[in-house]
């Protein structure tokens, strides 16, 4: 029974919630089988690893360039917006530090997170996709070849891989961003924007930033491959699948840096 | 020996297969036929379980798939070789690595083997020297072969065809005949073929089989085939709009 759009009664609000929300359950639940099943499938990497590397040179080193221009202009935009937030209360000395500990523990990676979620999530889905409508994921099944094997696992563990190498590598940018700016810009001495870091620098913040990295790179790769292997329906179906993709990692990245800052920190 | 038991499949609120029961002896040559949107293709995917049927039972040699575990579905389904509807080419890879890809994956071949099997399987479909083509540079007659040969590489006992024949010309619709004859005569490759094609169905098959309505209605040779008073059939193979088979056109009247 339809009821026309602007005679919503109150029943059908409630019912239409709570759909979605039974909807929001089941994707998340199959999402979870999916990404055990992936984990147990981990065990055939070694003898895939050609599959493997090849994943990890097309969804790490290819968003190499994207990741460096991100870092620079974080690392750039926090110096310059600290040094505006700080001024007047605390000495710009401390500047090096503030930036640093913004980089690493929430800027890097979710920044990171959220560029590799346009990119791969996105490119994952729409490959598989357009394997599952074009039938060639029937093909794979038919020949005895399981899809999460062959196609899933390699993905996602080489996104677990490179997102933890990327964000390093973008907090390193940022911080080359940020003491540029400070430099050239603030008037700050190499030695003033660096002096303090030994002295605040703590471990822990790096491990943290890493576990966002990996946890981050398994949401990425797990909502690709299961947005990608559910996909129905033509080409249409090719395209909400890639921007599902790209909405539900953001999404989940977003919730889980919350749910990992209160459990870290 | 293949056992579909009282099958029954829907899409939504579309009953596609009701009840279709249908054995499949080992070494047999079998067509099925049917209108367009029957559900061939369906049943098809039913038998190497890429469907899961709603009731039902399809049995592989004494094995229910859907009771065994999900390595041995992956075993059983070694066994066979399908060509699909839309050929179903991996897009990602060249022809040879297309065809070589189940060697590469179940078999210790070594690469001098697997190039040899990928060139006679190429020359059993006509198609000698396209080992580095990719998908998108064939045409569509080319794709269908190469899924022929992709779907033969690993010699199975089963060969499963969704329309082999649909968009060759006549002369190699013809040569596409001869091989799975040839296979099923030679390798005794249990057979099974789907298609619209009647020239092709009487050549190939042994026995002929009608899907209607989500049920085989009707089963014979050749021959048998040809002299049936079953009025289903002979408006399906005499190819009229008019009888007890609704069409688009005499439906709206
Ligand atoms: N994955 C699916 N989801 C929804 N409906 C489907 C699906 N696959 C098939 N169908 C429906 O099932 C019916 C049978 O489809 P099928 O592809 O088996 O027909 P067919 O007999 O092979 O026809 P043709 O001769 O044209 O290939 C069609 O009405 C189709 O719409
Ligand atoms: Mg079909």
């Amino acid at each position: 029974m339809k009821s026309p759009v602007n005679q919503t009664t109150l029943p059908d609000t409630i019912a239409r919630v709570g759909q979605l929300a039974l909807d929001f359950f089941n994707e998340a639940g199959t999402a979870a089988i999916l990404m055990f099943r992936i984990l147990a499938g981990g065990k055939n990497l070694w003898k895939d690893r050609k599959l493997f590397f090849e994943q990890a040179l097309r969804q790490g080193v290819r968003s190499l360039p994207l990741v460096m221009l991100v870092g620079i202009f974080t690392g750039a935009v926090t110096a310059w917006q600290g040094n505006y937030q700080l001024k007047g209360y605390v000495p710009l000395q401390y500047l090096g530090v503030a930036t640093l500990k913004a980089v690493v523990i929430e800027l890097g990676p979710v920044l990171t997170a959220l560029i590799i979620a346009g990119r791969v999530s996105a490119s994952i889905a729409a490959e598989l996709g357009t394997m599952r409508v074009t039938e060639q994921i029937d093909a794979l099944e038919s020949m005895g070849i399981s899809p999460i094997r062959f196609l899933a696992v390699p993905r996602f563990f080489a996104n677990l891989l490179m997102m933890p190498v990327l964000v390093v590598l973008a907090d390193f940018i940022a911080m080359v961003g940020a003491s540029f700016v400070a430099t050239a810009l603030l008037g700050m001495t190499a030695a003033m924007f660096w002096n303090q870091i030994p002295t605040f620098f703590e471990v822990f913040d790096i491990v943290a930033g890493l576990i966002k990295a990996f946890v981050f790179g398994a949401i990425t790769a797990v909502m690709g491959c299961h947005i990608g292997f559910t996909t129905r329906g033509g080409a249409e179906g090719v395209g909400m699948a890639t921007i599902r993709a790209f909405v539900w990692s953001c999404l989940l990245i977003l919730v889980m840096d919350y749910v990992l800052a209160m459990i870290l920190f | 020996m293949i056992e579909i038991r009282n099958l029954y499949k829907s899409f939504g609120v579309k009953s596609v297969l009701s009840g279709t029961a249908l054995t499949i002896a080992k070494g047999e040559s079998l067509a099925i036929i049917g209108q367009s949107g029957c559900g061939k293709s369906v049943l098809l995917k039913h038998i190497v379980g890429l469907l899961k049927p709603d009731a039902g039972e399809v049995i592989v040699e004494g094995e229910n798939i859907w009771q065994v575990s999900l390595e041995r579905l992956y075993e059983i389904r070694q066994k066979f070789g399908v060509l699909f509807q839309g050929a179903a080419l991996f897009d990602s890879m060249n022809v040879a690595e297309n065809i070589s890809l189940g060697l590469r994956e179940h078999t210790l071949m070594s690469e001098t083997a697997i190039a040899a099997r990928v060139k006679d399987c190429l020359a059993m479909v006509g198609l000698s020297g396209s080992e580095d083509m990719k998908p998108s540079e064939l045409s569509g007659g080319m794709k269908k072969r190469v899924g022929l040969a992709r779907a033969i590489a690993m010699k199975p006992s089963y060969v499963l065809y969704d329309e082999p024949t649909t968009g060759l010309d006549p002369i190699t619709a013809d040569t596409i005949n001869d091989l799975i004859i040839r296979l099923n005569e030679r390798l005794h490759v249990t057979t099974v073929v789907v298609t619209h094609d009647m020239v092709s169905t009487y050549k190939v098959a042994d026995r002929i089989v009608m899907l209607h309505d989500g049920k085989i209605i009707y089963s014979g040779t050749p021959s048998e085939v040809r002299e049936t008073d079953n009025p289903v059939v002979r408006q399906f193979i005499e190819g009229r709009a008019e009888g007890p088979i609704k069409t688009a056109t005499t439906r709206a009247t």
